[in-house]
C-alpha cells in the first residue's frame, strides 16, 4: 500500500514540477548552478572512470581470447559495442544516481528539514517546481556526459590495447570501424535520456517528501540511492528489449 | 484581522485541534501559547495553510481560506510574513540575497530599488553591515533578524513568528521581541507569534490565547494574565517561583 501511495506521489509531484513555474528570473541562475553542480562537476570522475574501465574491457577481451580463428580486430569491436551499449549509458548512470542523486536527496533533505521549503511554500511559492525543475533541465545535458564517457572509454580501450602490448592500433581502429550500426548510438541516447529523467526526479522525490532531523537525510540518501539504480536496471532491461529485441 | 471557528485537526487517530474560535487583531501582537504538545505549531501551520484541517473555519479578513482560488491563495500568501523557529534562511544565498528573494520573486521592481529596500528593511533590523555574509557565518539572533527583514521586506498584512526566541540569550530575545513589536506598530499588521517564552507574555501579549490539550483554555491581554484565576493558565504562567513573585507585585501594586 505504501509503494502504490509513494508512485502516486511521484507522479504527483512530476505534473507539479511543470506546473506554476517560477519567475524566469529566479530559475535562470538556479538551472545554471544545477548545470554547474550536476554536470559539469560530474565531467572528472565520468573522464576517469570511463577511460580506465575502457582499458579494462579491453585487456579482459583480449587476454580472454585464446582461440587463434577469432580476428585481433574482436578487442575493439568489443570494447565499443560494451562502452556505447551498456557502460556508458547504463553503468554510469549508475555511479550517478550514487554521486548525483545523494547529492539532490541530501540537498532537499536538508532544506526540508530546516523548513526552508516550508518558507518558499508560505510565500506561495510552487517548491516542487522551484527545486525540480532546475534540476530536470540541468539533466537534459546528461547525454553530453555520456557522450565524454563513450569517446573516453574507447580511447581507453585502445591505449589499454596498444601501450599493454595487447594488440595494434591497426586492429583497434578496425575492430571500432567494424559493424558499426548507427541505430546503437540512437538507443544509447534514448536510454541516457530517460535515466537523466530518472535521476532528477527519483532523488529529487526522497528528498521532498523525507521527515524528520538529519539522521532521516542520510536514510533518504541512501533509500533514493537504491530506487534510483532498480528502476534504471529496470527500465534498461525494458528499453533493451523494446528497441534491440 | 484573521478569525478561526470551531478548528480541527487530526493526523491519523491522534486529534491534535479539537475544536479552536478565536481571533487575531489587526496592529497588535497576538500570542499563541501554551505546554510543548499542545497543538501550538500544527495550530500555527493551519493558520498558515501549511495542513489542511478537517473542519472548522479559517478568515482572512472576513475571506474564508478555504474557498479561496489557488491564484487567491498565492495573492494571500504574498502578504504573509514568516519567521520560522529555525530562521529557516536559504544556506546557499547570502544575507542580503535572503531579504531581496520574496522582492524578487512578487514584485517587478528594477535591482537598484530592491536593493535599496533591502537596505532599508536591513537597517531597521540594526543589521547595516551584513549584506555580504553568509546564513552559516552570522549568530543565532542575527539570523533571527535577516528571518524578520525577509518577512517584512513586502509589505506584508500578516507576520507570522514560530518561536521566534528560541535558542537565544535572554538579552537578544528581548531585543527580538521589541523589534517584533516596534514592526507590528509601525506597520499596523496583524502579529502572530507562537511562543512559550514567559518574557514575551509579559513584554508584548497584546492579546494571549492560551491552547491545552489542543483546546483554547483561555484567552486574555498581558495586564489580564495577572489578575486570572484560571488554574491551568496560572499553573503553566506562574510556573517558576519568580513569575509568581512578580505576580504578587503586580496585584499588591494595582490593588
Amino acid at each position: 500500500m505504501n509503494y502504490l501511495h509513494n508512485i502516486g506521489a511521484y507522479f504527483i509531484m512530476i505534473k507539479d514540477t511543470f506546473r506554476k513555474p517560477t519567475k524566469w528570473s529566479v530559475m535562470k541562475p538556479l538551472i545554471l548552478k544545477d548545470i554547474d553542480d550536476l554536470i559539469i562537476g560530474s565531467l572528472g570522475i565520468v573522464a576517469f572512470i570511463a577511460f580506465f574501465v575502457g582499458g579494462v574491457v579491453a585487456i579482459q577481451t583480449s587476454l580472454n581470447i585464446d582461440s587463434p580463428l577469432i580476428p585481433k580486430y574482436l578487442v575493439g569491436f568489443a570494447t565499443r559495442q560494451s562502452i556505447i551499449l551498456e557502460f556508458a549509458p547504463t553503468f554510469i548512470s549508475i555511479i550517478m544516481a550514487g554521486k548525483v542523486g545523494s547529492f539532490i536527496t541530501s540537498s532537499i533533505g536538508t532544506m526540508r528539514v530546516t523548513e526552508q521549503i516550508d518558507a518558499l511554500e508560505v510565500m506561495g511559492i510552487n517548491a516542487i517546481n522551484y527545486l525540480v525543475f532546475p534540476k530536470f533541465v540541468a539533466l537534459t545535458l546528461y547525454p553530453f556526459v555520456i557522450s565524454i564517457a563513450m569517446f573516453l572509454g574507447v580511447l581507453g580501450g585502445m591505449a589499454a590495447c596498444v601501450y599493454g602490448g595487447y594488440g595494434t592500433l591497426e586492429d583497434y581502429i578496425e575492430g571500432i570501424q567494424t559493424d558499426f550500426i548507427p541505430f546503437h548510438i540512437v538507443y544509447a541516447f534514448i536510454k541516457t535520456l530517460v535515466f537523466a529523467f530518472i535521476l532528477a526526479t527519483v532523488p529529487s522525490f526522497y528528498g521532498y517528501f523525507m521527515k524528520g532531523g538529519a539522521l532521516e537525510v542520510g536514510k533518504a540518501s541512501t533509500t533514493s540511492f537504491v530506487w534510483t539504480s532498480v528502476i534504471i536496471i529496470l527500465l534498461n532491461f525494458l528499453l533493451t528489449s523494446l528497441l534491440l529485441g | 484581522m484573521i478569525e478561526v471557528k470551531d478548528l480541527h485537526k487530526s493526523f491519523g487517530d491522534a486529534h491534535i485541534l479539537k475544536g479552536i474560535t478565536t481571533s487575531f487583531e489587526k496592529g497588535k501582537t497576538n500570542l499563541i501559547i501554551g505546554q510543548s504538545g499542545s497543538g501550538k505549531t500544527v495550530f500555527l501551520k493551519c493558520l498558515l495553510g501549511l495542513f489542511d484541517y478537517e473542519s472548522g473555519s479559517i478568515s482572512y479578513e472576513g475571506k474564508l481560506f478555504k474557498t479561496l482560488s489557488n491564484d487567491q491563495r498565492r495573492e494571500l500568501r504574498a502578504e504573509i510574513g514568516m519567521v520560522f523557529q529555525g530562521s529557516a534562511l536559504f544556506d546557499s544565498m547570502t544575507i542580503a540575497e535572503n531579504v531581496m528573494f520574496p522582492l524578487r520573486m512578487f514584485t517587478k521592481q528594477s535591482k537598484s530599488e530592491m536593493e535599496d529596500r533591502v537596505n532599508v528593511v536591513l537597517n531597521r533590523v540594526n543589521l547595516e553591515n551584513a549584506h555580504h555574509k553568509m546564513p552559516s557565518e552570522a549568530s543565532g539572533g542575527m539570523q533571527k533578524r535577516v528571518a524578520i527583514a525577509r518577512a517584512i521586506v513586502n509589505n506584508p498584512k500578516y507576520l507570522f513568528c514560530d518561536e521566534p526566541n528560541s535558542g537565544l540569550d535572554p538579552k537578544t530575545a528581548i531585543v527580538i521581541d521589541n523589534l517584533i513589536q516596534e514592526i507590528t506598530d509601525e506597520f499596523n499588521i496583524t502579529t502572530v507569534i507562537n511562543s512559550h517564552d514567559m518574557n514575551s507574555v509579559m513584554e508584548i501579549g497584546e492579546k494571549i490565547v492560551f491552547l491545552k490539550d489542543g483546546l483554547k483554555a483561555w484567552e486574555g491581554s498581558k495586564e489580564t494574565i495577572f489578575k486570572t484565576d484560571n488554574e491551568v493558565v496560572t499553573d503553566f504562567v506562574y510556573s517558576s517561583e519568580l513569575f509568581k513573585k512578580v505576580r504578587k507585585m503586580y496585584i499588591e501594586e494595582n490593588l
